[in-house]
């Protein structure tokens, strides 16, 4: 009998690949908002697959930027371009089953590595990812990244902002 | 219903292999993306997804490994994400001003 764990593993995981397959190729609209709506729900099962994964910290980052913010500012611009229905062109028939048929082969062999390689019997998993401990590592051994990653993100804002003038020179 | 728990019980314990198929899968399925569709915006979603399996890869690898590196790690990549995301919006935004249009096979000025 399975644990519960892994039935909830099962679910999210199809949740996440049925998602982001309806995320790229959703037959029934070309329409990027529902590509939109979509990603939300990938990155919603994911952040489930997260907490699975004992990075409970992570999953609720994941909801908060991922689905809160970054989606959001997604289906902001795609609003204020006034995007309509994606026009159905000729799509190069060569090219595409080209592409598609090199994204196959490069799956295939991801699989097929994981699949052949022999992990040595790990331990059991005992870290778990929660904020004190996360915040521990963060604030002391990790305390020069999360000040460049800080500027970073002022940098960022400043050339959104430029970025977004009227003028654009 | 019951048909399936009966073959979910024949299948392993959910390990690292598992995580690593998912985040496998994903990770096409976003060069899939980029690849065949035309319009920018779900192009830069797919891109989106991408970085995601690589985050999902990296904390699996954490777990399996009981070492929290790899979630610090994650958490940087969440933020720059961000970062690159806001940048990469703006930019489409004025490419958008500039020449009316989402779709890149309208953007060739640099094709020779």
């Amino acid at each position: 009998m399975p644990a519960t764990a892994d039935l909830f593993f099962y679910l999210f995981a199809f949740m996440t690949l049925f998602c982001g397959v309806m995320v790229v190729v959703n037959p029934f609209s070309r329409n990027p908002v529902t590509s939109a709506v979509f990603l939300v729900l990938t990155i919603l099962s994911m952040s489930g697959l997260f907490i699975l994964l004992h990075a409970f910290f992570l999953a609720a980052v994941q909801v908060i930027v991922y689905a809160g913010a970054v989606i959001v500012l997604f289906l902001f611009v795609i609003m204020l371009l006034d995007l309509k229905e994606e026009e159905r062109r000729k799509i190069k028939v060569v090219s595409a089953s080209i592409g598609s048929l090199a994204v196959l082969a490069i799956a295939g062999l991801f699989v097929k590595s994981i699949h052949e390689t022999r992990t040595a019997s790990l331990p059991l998993p005992f870290v778990e990812g929660t904020v004190s401990k996360l915040g521990a590592e963060l604030f002391t051994r990790f305390l020069l990244p999360f000040e460049i990653v800080s500027i970073l993100l002022l940098v960022a804002m400043i050339g959104v902002i430029l970025l977004s003038k009227k003028d654009l020179k | 219903m019951i048909l399936a728990a009966a073959e979910l019980s024949s299948l392993p314990p959910v390990g690292l292999q598992h995580y690593l198929v998912v985040s496998a899968l994903l990770f096409s399925l976003g060069l899939l993306g980029v690849l065949v569709r035309r319009n920018i915006l779900v192009m830069y979603m797919s891109l989106e997804l991408m970085l995601n399996a690589a985050n999902l890869a990296l904390v699996s690898f954490s777990r399996f490994n009981n070492n929290l590196d790899g979630q610090v790690m994650v958490f940087f990549i969440i933020t720059v994400a961000a970062a690159e995301v806001a940048v990469g919006l703006a930019l489409i935004v004025a490419l958008y001003r500039k020449r009316q249009t989402a779709h890149v096979e309208d953007l060739a000025t640099l094709k020779l």
